[in-house]
């Protein structure tokens, strides 16, 4: 498959999956770096283009390497690295690189190895809805057998040394992709957010930043990497989010009990405008799904699923629309695509 | 807000933990640039760590000091954040260890080991986590079971004597 191929289907990750209402995905990052080998960030052309060959020759002891397609940042256009952000397979870090980076993704979108981005190595295993245990156990499977043929720089005491001292030890950051409109309209989102801080989560919009997140897409992550087992940290994560998640629940009760009539208001307005609009920002696109999606949730919306939501979520970016036109568009272009492409969708509801 | 160093606006606003003391930094666009921050970058808290909060006068002695592996001096470590090579840990040490606790409150691998790694790094971080478990015990004054894991810890030790005596 080509990275064209890419746009004609959706990641495995959007399926279906445990706790998909709050929960679109869950993720295991894990940075490992050769022994003895100077890191991307310091290394030359010569010894990073030496990294993703060696990288390459071990990738043929992963049992499904077949499954994998590879591309080099330098062998891609700006569109194409960008295609492959808006997908969550690759880091802005990565698309901003060249010599010896690249990444390995399997077909069905779920793992993804990064390679020469700020580590050599960045594993990456996504999971739909709320499953951190079945990411983590891909993701180590994976390690496992790239292990095999490679020699991983780790000392008994700081464990898997990375080019940051802040991912040292298990090289490891589980996150949660969460959808957390509730919490957003009854504006408690600020306290949660300053909650989770300060017991050691990271929480970031994933489009835009903090409390003025668009589309209310929140990630949740773990900071600390070291000190603490894998399954610690990954329990850890999880018990914040259920806890998330039930404060999310409780807002939108709130919502329904005392105000349901504006929440039907929210929905009804953010589909007239997303049925009717003739030019549509991403910024303005993101916040009125998510509306929708909301409404899915409460039952206002019979005849749509989360699932198509969350696709458009990703068909709406920039370089979506550009690949899927065949031609590179000017802003206004886009935001006339991205309307189109919406209205065309709720058409056949 | 005025500027910490200075009566200007200041355009910079950090927060720093530092020994679970939260400090508050606000510096003015010039006052920024001087301690070496970004304004247009995003902030790491390695880079905090490292930049800020060290005593910098005291260690300007040690700029000099660089990787012999990898060629790293410790002034461009400490503009990037980022170390140069896996050997960098060995180099950095002293000042690694301060940010390293800061950052992840351990200094102490306990998770995945790599299968190659021998035998005595297997048994060193079972070590490592029989104590921090003895530790959780001790705080909740299960003194049993602390008594359990130290008696375990014991044995773990004996066997990595015996090992080491063993292997050539």
């Amino acid at each position: 498959m080509t990275l064209d191929g890419l746009l004609k289907k959706h990641g495995g990750w959007l399926e279906s999956g445990p706790e998909e209402g709050a929960v679109i995905s869950s993720r295991i990052r894990l940075a490992r770096n050769l022994r003895d080998t100077t890191f991307p960030g310091w290394a030359s052309k010569e010894v990073r283009n030496h990294i993703w060959n060696d990288v390459l020759l071990a990738f043929d002891g992963v049992p499904d390497s077949q499954t994998f397609l590879r591309w080099r940042m330098d062998e891609l256009s700006a569109l194409d690295r960008d295609l492959l952000f808006e997908r969550h397979l690759i880091s802005r870090e990565l698309a901003e690189r060249q010599a010896g980076s690249g990444v390995l993704v399997n077909e069905d979108e779920c793992r993804a190895v990064m390679v020469n981005e700020e580590d050599h190595i960045r594993l990456q295993s996504l999971q739909p809805g709320l499953n951190l245990q079945k990411a983590w156990d891909v993701a180590d499977e994976l390690d496992n057998a790239l292990e095999q043929n490679l020699s991983y720089a780790f000392s008994s005491k700081l464990g898997y040394l990375t080019a940051c001292p802040s991912n040292v030890g298990t090289g490891l950051r589980a996150s949660v992709m969460l959808h957390l409109p509730g919490l957003c309209l009854t504006e408690e989102i600020k306290p949660v957010i300053n909650a989770v801080s300060k017991i050691g989560l990271a929480v970031r919009g994933l489009w835009g930043e903090g409390s003025e997140a668009s589309g209310h897409m929140f990630q949740i992550s773990n900071q600390i990497t070291l000190g603490k087992t894998e399954t610690e940290i990954i329990a850890n994560l999880e018990q914040i989010v259920l806890e998330v998640m039930e404060h999310e629940k409780n807002a939108r009760l709130r919502l329904m009990s005392k105000q349901e009539i504006r929440v039907h208001d929210h929905v009804g307005r953010a589909y007239g405008i997303l049925a009717n609009a003739a030019l549509m920002a991403t910024g303005e696109a993101l916040d009125l799904l998510s509306a929708l999606r909301m409404g899915i949730d409460l039952g206002l919306m019979p005849n749509m699923a989360r699932r198509e939501i969350d696709q458009l979520f990703i068909r709406i970016h920039p370089a979506h629309l550009q690949k899927e036109a065949g031609v590179v568009l000017t802003p206004e272009e886009r935001d006339i695509k991205r309307a189109l492409l919406i209205r065309k969708f709720l058409e056949k509801k | 807000m005025k500027c910490d160093l200075c009566d200007k606006e200041a355009v910079v606003h950090l927060t720093q933990v530092v020994n679970g003391e939260m400090k508050e930094v606000h510096l003015c666009e010039e006052h920024a640039v001087e301690q070496g921050i970004d304004i247009n970058s995003p902030i790491s808290i390695t880079d905090i760590l490292m930049g800020l909060s060290g005593p910098q006068k005291d260690i300007a002695n040690e700029l000099s000091l660089v990787c012999p592996r990898c060629g790293m001096a410790r002034d461009e470590f400490r503009k990037t954040g980022r170390l140069g090579c896996p050997d960098c840990y060995k180099t950095f040490m002293a000042e690694l260890t301060m940010a390293i606790k800061a950052m992840h409150q351990s200094g102490q691998h306990i998770g995945k080991i790599p299968a190659r790694e021998g035998v005595q790094t297997r048994m060193k971080s079972k070590v490592a986590r029989l104590q921090k478990d003895r530790e959780a015990a001790i705080a909740r004054e299960d003194f049993e079971k602390a008594a359990r894991l130290r008696d375990q810890i014991k044995q773990c030790r004996k066997e990595a004597l015996q090992n080491e005596g063993g292997t050539p």
